[in-house]
């Protein structure tokens, strides 16, 4: 099996179909697999290992991703927001690669590496010029170890791993999850977030394989997200959440009545404010809001909340139900989940742990390593635990948890409390090192003008949870560090403590 | 046969790609038996397994031992040793990508 076949299958079935809209230009599916067939004949000429990408979002993505995929090499979206530093050790590890984007960034990193570098607009050239129509999808994936997509992951703690999604992995996501031309003829998908991201390649495979039309927004901002949205009156959106926040912000009423046409928003990717979405619910009445919990390993979703649960819990007065706007919803039919203790026993209902999730779109390979365990289930590093009827709720990265003389704390449950305080706007909790506890709470916040004093703060706490939630040190900052996906990077909040209080 | 193999119909345009491989057996569309290739010439269709497939959509037996893609359509129907496949259901999920 290989991904190749999803935009074949789309491009047989109606090749003059409107596929993808950037830039103001339509590409049908037709056109778009006559080009991913010139650009195999192109990589495959160039004798890269690797197909990269280091550029916005365009035609050349997909182009890249199908073309990669037909020429039997990993597709390996590269973050151009990298220091030089940083994006030059990663192309050196995927040497030579036939990399598409900015070919003055390659010559300046990585001249002398073998790499073939073509800007967006020579590569679409080159693989239109060389399209070959009665290529047919590749059967089987077996060379290069069947590897579809490579990404880097953002590397908190250590270099990057490069995390690999076989097609295999890709292609079973994409059949358990979404109906072949399943979207009416007007449907069409609005993609803001980047192609490096695992939402950026999924949002491609999935809206390919359901013919829902793709509307490529290159560079996220609230206004240009408002504008094309309403003039390709587009339907569909995927957002993380910092996306919704800003489009919540700008939105007025003449521009809301212009959003008339989305019928579901999806979202994923980090953590979305209870606030936040309430507010989205009220301001977008008829729009069906979708949570997504997935991650790159797990080739994205692995578990959603759907439009009628977010209604339900919205209007329920059941604390039980309403608590459902805070979780990431019930696993994929397709994929087995359980929370886990340190002791790898399965904790409880209501007991948090570290999640865990099997099934065939799980991948859990890094090219150094395999992350599954023996019987194939991977470990998130997820923190979170699972209601009485199967919801799932995160309480952060398991290295995220504060272990104060013992007893384990998640941030979510301090920053929960503090953030519904008028007068904090946004708050960070993490540990930092202490000689009698071993951690300590500590916290970084945002305020607005009405900001409660520290005495408030540590008394909101104290009466909401426990002493041992209590932040021991506060700092206060004007805006806390988030990165481009929405986010939060807590080892920069940590970094806040590490001058003495 | 195995998983991400192609399955030819020797009687229409008939392609599948394979899913989940069965133990063993024979996979036949329109009443013939299916190949790597399509034949020279065509055999002809049996109207007992005339009931056609559809773009797109999954076939499965009633034990779940075999699972088709249909990647082309055409009038045959999809049996496993004459037993007629069935169209596999899909419980709708929200789109969240």
């Amino acid at each position: 099996m290989d991904i190749s076949l999803l935009l074949k299958m789309a491009a047989d079935a109606e090749p003059d179909r409107v596929a993808l809209t950037c830039d103001g230009r339509h590409w049908t599916y037709g056109e778009l697999w006559n080009a991913a067939t010139g650009a195999a004949a192109a990589i495959a000429d160039s004798g890269a290992t690797h197909v990269a990408l280091l550029d916005t979002g365009s035609e050349a993505a997909p182009i890249a991703l199908f073309g990669a995929a037909l020429a039997g090499v990993p597709y390996c979206p590269l973050n151009y927001r990298l220091a030089d530093a940083d994006l030059g050790a990663l192309t050196a590890r995927i040497a030579p690669a036939y990399i598409v984007g900015d070919t003055a960034r390659v010559a300046k990193l990585a001249a002398d590496a073998g790499h073939t570098a073509l800007d967006r607009a020579a590569f679409v050239a080159a693989a239109e010029a060389a399209a070959d129509p009665e290529r047919e999808a590749n059967e089987g994936a077996e060379d290069n170890g069947g590897i579809a997509v490579q990404l880097f992951t953002s590397g908190t703690t250590a270099a990057p791993k490069a995390a690999i999604l076989a097609h295999a992995n890709l292609v079973s996501y994409i059949l358990g999850t979404v109906e072949f031309g399943a979207a009416d003829a007007d449907e069409a998908a609005l993609v803001s977030v980047p192609p490096y991201h695992i939402a950026g390649i999924a949002a491609l495979l999935s809206s390919i394989y359901a013919m829902r039309r793709i509307v490529l927004l290159p560079a996220f901002s609230p206004e240009d997200w408002i504008a094309l949205c309403t003039s390709e009156a587009c339907t569909n959106a995927f957002v993380v959440p910092t996306m919704l926040s800003r489009v919540v912000e700008t939105l007025d009423a003449e521009a809301a009545a212009g959003l008339s046409r989305l019928r579901a928003i999806a979202y994923g990717g980090g953590r979305m404010p209870t606030e936040l979405i309430a507010r989205a619910l009220d301001l977008f009445p008829d729009t069906g809001f979708t949570n997504a919990y997935g991650l790159t390993e797990t080739s994205s979703t692995v578990a959603l909340l759907g439009p009628q649960e977010h209604r339900d819990a919205q209007v329920s007065a059941d604390p039980a139900v309403k608590a459902r706007l805070g979780s990431v919803g019930k696993p994929l039919p397709t994929i087995e989940l359980e929370i886990r203790n340190e002791d790898g026993r399965v904790c409880a209902a209501g007991t948090p742990g570290e999640i865990y999730v099997r099934g065939d779109q799980v991948s859990g390979q890094y090219r150094e390593r395999s992350a599954l365990d023996a019987d194939g289930w991977f470990p998130t590093r997820d923190a979170g635990y699972l209601d009485a009827e199967g919801y799932l709720f995160l309480s952060g990265r398991a290295d995220d948890v504060i272990v104060r003389g013992g007893e384990n704390i998640s941030p979510g449950e301090i920053e929960d409390v503090l953030v519904a305080h008028p007068g904090i706007s946004d708050v960070a909790a993490v540990g930092v090192p202490s000689a009698e506890w071993g951690e300590v709470v500590a916290v970084a916040i945002a305020c607005t003008p009405d900001a409660p004093d520290d005495d408030a703060i540590r008394a909101l706490v104290r009466e909401r949870l426990r002493s041992s939630r209590v932040p021991e040190r506060i700092v206060r900052v004007d805006a806390l560090p988030y990165n481009e996906m929405g986010k939060l990077l807590r080892r920069e909040v940590r970094l806040l403590f590490e001058r003495p209080a | 046969m195995k998983a991400g193999s192609k399955l030819k119909s020797a009687v229409d345009d008939t392609e599948v790609m394979v899913i989940k491989a069965p133990a063993g057996g024979t996979v036949s569309c329109g009443g013939a038996p299916m190949g790597d290739d399509k034949p020279a010439k065509k055999a002809e269709i049996d109207p007992a397994h005339a009931d056609g497939t559809k773009m797109g959509k999954r076939y499965t037996d009633a034990a779940g031992t075999i699972e088709l893609l249909c990647i082309k359509p055409g009038k045959g129907s999809l049996a496993l040793d004459g037993v007629a496949l069935l169209l596999k259901d899909a419980k709708p999920l929200p789109s969240s990508d």
